[in-house]
């Protein structure tokens, strides 16, 4: 990545490449950078508009004590102004370290993070375990595609309330598990069995996706470094191990820190399994959202603090994965 | 896990050199035969797996009783579109699918334009800034709901905005973006940009090369960001339960919930709306899903 090549003229940049002088680079550059510009300009407006702006109002909020109490208001006719004061660092200190934070937060996060690598992990071996199956020349395997991306085909919403009926007290899979003589938890109501459930339809919900990019991956592999290795005399093993994983670094590392960050994220799935039964079982997204929204009063300070600490634990893991993969000299594919 | 893979890269591999001699071929072919169903084996479970609980949706919203998902042995007796039809004449499924259709396809249609400039910006242009750009577009993948949440209410509320689609459709713009950019970014890499150069010759500006050129190349890839547009607003469930209040302006996402949270719990009609709603996100796509394997790839394996 040390030279770059400026496509809409072909002209190579680099750091070591020479460079035209500064007068000739502004009156060459201007033209091109102002295509450029323009052409960002809508993304920059809309993000800068709906993400920066809310960003930056959010991390106002979480010095405040707003909540839905006496923040400005329309009731009727009357409009309320908004009384909210400001209190510093008073929401954090209060997540973190203030009476019940245990309870509030830090086994909130301890069971966030046991989420995110459980699903991550179980969606990356499963999904590269049968984008290799499918890989092969196999009878049918159109079919098992079609088949297999049918969890990311349904919306999420409707295949959670499927997986609701299934899990529900005597429902189908307590059935069949009562049928084979097995214990039946109680899926929605004790809180191992949430959090199993919760893994579990994570799982079959995202491995498609995984399984599809790592299809991709494997299909932009060149055969002739496997015949190549055959001919080296490597057995399965090692032509798996030397030529196929190293040829899908680029893709695992890209969809894995995806799939960190979405699964970190994932809000749809619990909140949908459980609603606002669950306490124990809501990772920090679903039970921000529950201070925000799932509450009166509304405490839209809090909320907003929660998501401030898991955008700065999201950017400090997502510095630290890149870190270590340039240690490693790998690329992220962006 | 282990003793699989083994066997699917030996079937990988032993299929590929297809002029070799028989008796190569021959001894190959039958170490490929127990891998060889070892593979349909597991992919089979795996398909089951995967249709089963959109099967067994299906399979109960044919029972007229919403306690009948207790007993699905007494479903095979009675089986009724009745659910079907009652959800189609008198609940609010148009008004629904009117709102849905709106925002999702609203959301194709904006997110797919800004995200295809930019993409194309990025993939083409070396301008001052664009690394932080990038970087960018992948920290805005990270924002929790929450953190834009309570913002986002507000400043909605101030521009009122709330309760309309063209704030949802903003809103979804601004969680899809980044991603369908960062996605383009890849595919557009893969065209060669000799075609641009020919374009520039023949006297095309910047933006015409982009409109008359890259555009029709990139269908794949577009379609692809048009996939993940449309199921992202089609899906989302958070912002649309807050910013939705009018019952006639719900997705499906918030129709679905108001079955079970009216004091009993509809749950066959439930079933039925779901399974109404999942067609035709499943018909679209399936329209794209051809491009959807080359189209992802770009967008992860090219740097």
């Amino acid at each position: 990545m040390t030279v770059a090549i400026d496509r809409a003229t072909g002209e190579r940049r680099g750091d070591r490449a020479p460079r035209p002088g500064l007068g000739q680079r502004l009156k060459h550059g201007y033209q091109k950078h102002w295509y450029a510009y323009a052409m960002i300009a809508p993304v920059a407006v809309v993000l800068g508009v709906l993400v920066l702006y809310p960003l930056v109002y959010g991390l106002y909020l979480t010095l405040t004590d707003a909540n839905s109490l006496n923040s400005a208001r329309t009731i009727g006719v009357n409009h309320i102004d908004a009384t909210y004061k400001f209190i510093g660092l008073d929401n954090y200190a209060d997540i973190l370290w203030g009476p019940t934070a245990y309870d509030r937060f830090w086994s909130h996060f301890i069971w966030t993070i046991v989420w995110t690598a459980l699903c991550v992990a179980l969606h990356y071996f499963i999904g590269l375990g049968l984008a290799l199956l499918l890989n092969q020349k196999l009878r049918g395997r159109t079919f098992y595609r079609l088949v297999l991306i049918l969890p990311w085909a349904v919306p999420t919403f409707v295949t959670v309330f499927g997986w609701r009926f299934m899990l529900a007290d005597g429902g189908v899979i307590n059935a069949g598990l009562d049928a084979l003589h097995l214990p039946t938890p109680l899926w929605l109501e004790d809180t191992f069995w949430q959090r199993f459930a919760a893994i579990m339809v994570n799982t079959w919900c995202g491995v498609p996706f995984m399984m599809v990019s790592l299809l991709g991956g494997l299909q932009s592999i060149d055969a002739s470094l496997y015949e190549a290795a055959e001919m080296d005399g490597a057995n399965a093993w090692q032509r798996f191990r030397y030529v196929t994983l190293p040829g899908l670094r680029t893709v695992s590392s890209t969809v894995v820190l995806l799939g960190i960050i979405w699964t970190f994220n994932q809000f749809a799935v619990i909140f949908l399994l459980f609603g606002n039964t669950a306490p124990e079982a809501q990772i920090l997204v679903t039970w921000a959202y529950q201070l925000g929204f799932g509450q009166q009063p509304r405490d839209f300070a809090q909320s907003a603090a929660y998501g401030i600490l898991l955008l700065a634990i999201l950017i400090v893991f997502t510095s630290f994965y890149r870190r270590w993969l340039n240690r490693n000299e790998q690329q992220l594919a962006i | 896990m282990s003793t699989t893979t083994v066997e699917t890269s030996a079937a990988v591999t032993g299929e590929r050199p297809a002029p070799a001699p028989p008796a190569r071929a021959d001894r190959r072919g039958r170490r490929g035969l127990g891998a060889t169903l070892a593979s349909h084996g597991i992919l089979i479970v795996a398909s089951l797996v995967a249709l089963f609980p959109i099967a067994w949706l299906v399979f109960l919203s044919l029972g007229p009783d919403k306690d009948d998902y207790l007993h699905p042995g007494r479903i095979w007796g009675k089986m009724t579109f009745d659910n079907y039809s009652f959800v189609l004449q008198n609940t609010n499924f148009f008004e629904w699918l009117k709102s849905s259709l709106i925002v999702s396809l609203g959301t194709t249609v904006i997110g797919v334009l800004v995200a295809a400039t930019t993409g194309y910006a990025v993939s083409r242009m070396r301008f001052p800034g664009y690394k932080k750009l990038m970087w960018v577009l992948l920290v805005t993948q990270m924002f929790p709901i929450a953190v834009l949440i309570v913002p986002m209410y507000q400043i909605l509320s101030e521009l009122q905005l709330i309760d309309s689609y063209l704030g949802l459709i903003l809103v979804y713009c601004s969680t899809a973006v980044p991603y369908s950019a960062w996605l383009l970014k890849g595919y557009f890499d893969t065209i060669p940009f000799e075609i641009d150069e020919a374009g520039r010759v023949d006297g095309l500006t910047p933006f015409g090369t982009f409109w008359r050129l890259i555009l029709p190349l990139a269908k794949p890839g577009l379609a692809v960001a048009a996939f993940y547009n449309f199921i992202t607003a089609f899906g989302e469930v958070a912002f649309a339960s807050t910013f939705m209040l009018d019952d006639k302006k719900y997705t499906f996402a918030v129709g679905l919930q108001s079955f079970v949270s009216q004091h009993d719990a509809q749950r066959n009609l439930m079933a039925a709306t779901a399974v109404l709603v999942a067609i035709p996100v499943s018909a679209f796509f399936y329209l794209v899903q051809r491009n959807l394997v080359t189209g992802l790839t770009a967008g992860g394996t090219k740097g």
